[in-house]
């Protein structure tokens, strides 16, 4: 069997420790992903949704439990290395794109792989190439500011993609989107999927989800069902 | 760290107007330090100019009071507190043989004067104003006399009513300056008396001291023998200071000791009197020091300027990073490293200090160009000013913009992704 992208048994996560308003988020959840799945983890605001992003996303570190990602055993890790396995194994897509300002969006794109320490010629034409792949090329030397809200999405999603993720890991990517041009953020990710790319969706929205290949939900810390979506539409 | 260096422009020119702001405190701070230092460098360097071409050989010896015996009278008439020396105290032709005999080597030329005071040659309304002063025969060596036609004074001209004057006193007497009017007469009117001087000698007059002053009408000097000066003047036959010119190569401060000590010897059991001694060289380096305590001055008040600036740029890079907490968000969870993050916002605020600091040289140059051609004097922008400047300012970026890089670099990506 394939090794899994995310394994994650017994996660837990517990704010403000040993005071008297300690509060558990996440009771315990086990999670496998393995690779070219596209998975959709749905729930309500409250439901711990967020704070299991930034554990697979290892902006945040689980209390109890273990998370091996891609082979890398996150919970030992220090502070850089975390840093590093974000820069080369996560791909992030956020709800408000979260692109660097005043900066070209082909600068946004190198920005992972400058981080990588990657040489700038061929961080400059790997840029072009994932911008071409989102149909952006001809925005290259435009500023975020001059961008819509849907080219926006898409040259972050080419900034996701930058350093070869092994998990493209999208927060609401549509969220802050009209419905048509959700749908081109959302094929982007369908084509992304038929290529191979494991993607984890976090969302709020059924609609989003049943378009996936397999549905978690998420209520109370829990991961309360799952099954099947529509998978790949194509 | 190029991309660091582009980006920290990129984002100081989307707030020009800030930048601007903040960095005033640099650029003034480093402005002044350089205009004042030019200044002062031009100003020093212009007066170890002028001064040396009075001669960093020459030494004065000249006659003072002793401190402690104001109360004995020694003096014949007092004048503000100063009185003057009767004719046994003062130096003699005698003292000053022994000596030349006593240091032939050291001693190039002792020149000695006897000033006349000031006064007009000529008639009518072509006159030259002069100042007349009865010099020896070894005067123009001391002072560096550069003669167009005819010869300098000689200590055998004795009382003879020799002159030699400057080429414009000789164009204005004559309509001209060469060797055509030598041995010619003219009038000169000193005090109340009109006296006829033959022409011996024209030199050329230099304008270019510090001391001169330039005007339409300038005063030069008129030479006569040094004889004929004290017979004319009613002087007494002795000096109250002359110039010994040290041959070359010579420490002159150390034989200035050592001149000072000879003459000194001559003046031990006199009451009222002693000789002291001073070079070019030693009023130079009073000057130099002087100015360099001024410099000092000013440079702690331009460090003062440079602590406020800096904490200016500590304030803006605080303010900077809150706004920009999404940003080092996001670059956190894209995978900057904390060095990266520190490295992006040292950098940011060392480049907002070097622009400063540029625009501070500059500043300072130009004004420091401005003052020392008002006091007219050559501009020497000082390359150890700029470069210690630059480095300044350097320093002030990183050290104030340590505690800010830092602290966003500690920052939790997760709290600063959420972060409106």
């Amino acid at each position: 069997m394939e090794r899994p992208i995310i394994e994650m048994r017994g996660i837990v996560k517990r704010y403000y420790i040993g005071k008297p308003n300690e509060l558990e988020i996440l009771h315990g959840i086990d999670l496998t992903v393995r690779p070219g799945e596209f998975v959709a983890i749905v729930g309500e605001s409250g439901s711990g949704k967020s704070t299991l992003m930034n554990i697979i996303g290892v902006l945040d570190r689980p209390t109890q439990g273990s998370y091996v990602l891609d082979g890398v055993d996150v919970g030992s890790a220090k502070d850089g290395a975390l840093s590093a396995i974000r820069n080369r194994k996560i791909g992030f897509v956020f709800q408000t794109f979260n692109l660097i300002g005043r900066t070209s969006a082909l600068k946004n794109v190198e920005l992972p792989m400058l981080y990588a320490g990657v040489p700038g010629r061929q961080r400059a034409a790997r840029a072009r190439e994932l911008l071409e792949q989102v149909g952006m090329s001809e925005r290259a030397g435009h500023q975020p500011g001059e961008l819509s809200g849907g080219q926006k999405q898409r040259v972050a999603i080419a900034r996701a993609l930058a350093n070869r993720p092994a998990l493209l890991l999208a927060d609401e990517p549509t969220g802050a989107l009209d419905s048509a041009t959700s749908r081109t953020v959302m094929d982007i990710f369908h084509q992304l999927h038929r290529q191979g790319m494991t993607i984890v969706l976090i969302t709020h929205s059924q609609q989003l989800a049943e378009e996936c290949q397999r549905i978690l939900t998420l209520q109370d810390g829990l991961i309360t069902s799952e099954r099947k979506g529509a998978g790949c539409r194509a | 760290m190029l991309d660091n260096i582009r980006m920290a422009f990129a984002s100081l020119w989307a707030a020009k107007m800030r930048a601007l702001l903040t960095m005033l405190g640099i650029i003034i701070g480093i402005g002044s330090v350089i205009a004042i230092v030019t200044v002062g460098d031009s100003l020093s360097g212009s007066l170890t100019d002028s001064l040396s071409a009075f001669g960093v050989n020459n030494i004065t010896i000249s006659l003072q009071q002793k401190s402690s015996s104001d109360e004995a009278t020694g003096g014949r008439t007092r004048m503000f507190g100063m009185s003057q020396p009767a004719e046994e105290d003062l130096l003699t032709d005698a003292m000053i043989e022994e000596f030349t005999a006593a240091y032939p080597d050291q001693v190039r030329a002792v020149s000695l004067t006897a000033s006349l005071g000031s006064g007009t040659v000529g008639g009518g309304e072509d006159t030259a104003s002069v100042t007349v002063t009865g010099v020896n025969g070894q005067y123009a060596d001391a002072n560096d006399l550069e003669l167009l036609c005819g010869r300098f004074v000689k200590d055998s001209d004795g009382e003879r009513q020799l002159a030699v004057i400057s080429d414009l006193a000789c164009e204005t007497l004559f309509d001209r300056a060469d060797a055509s009017v030598l041995g010619q007469s003219f009038q000169v009117t000193v005090g109340s008396k009109l006296l006829t001087f033959y022409l011996a000698g024209v030199y050329e007059y230099d304008d270019s001291g510090y001391f001169s002053m330039t005007g339409d009408d300038p005063v030069t000097d008129m030479y006569i023998p040094l004889s004929a000066a004290q017979k004319l003047g009613g002087m007494d036959k002795g000096y109250q200071s002359f110039t010994v010119v040290a041959a070359t190569g010579e420490d002159a401060t150390e034989f200035m000791e050592q001149a000072e000590a000879f003459f000194s010897s001559f003046y031990t059991r006199n009451e009222s009197w002693t000789v002291t001694a001073s070079s070019m060289e030693s009023l130079i380096e009073e000057m130099t020091s002087m100015l360099d305590t001024v410099k000092l001055a000013i440079a702690a008040i331009a460090a003062i300027s440079l602590l406020v600036g800096g904490i200016g740029v500590m304030n803006i890079m605080l303010v900077s990073i809150t706004e920009r907490t999404r940003e080092i968000g996001t670059r956190k969870a894209l995978g900057a490293r904390r060095g990266d993050i520190r490295l992006q916002f040292i950098t940011e605020a060392v480049v907002i200090c070097l622009v400063g600091g540029a625009l501070g040289v500059a500043l300072g140059v130009a004004l420091g160009g401005v003052g020392a051609s008002l006091l007219g004097t050559a501009v020497k922008p000082s390359l150890a000013a700029i470069t210690v400047a630059v480095g300044f300012s350097m320093a002030i970026g990183v050290f104030f913009g340590y505690y800010p890089a830092n602290k966003a670099a500690k920052l939790d990506p997760i709290e600063a992704l959420r972060y409106e």
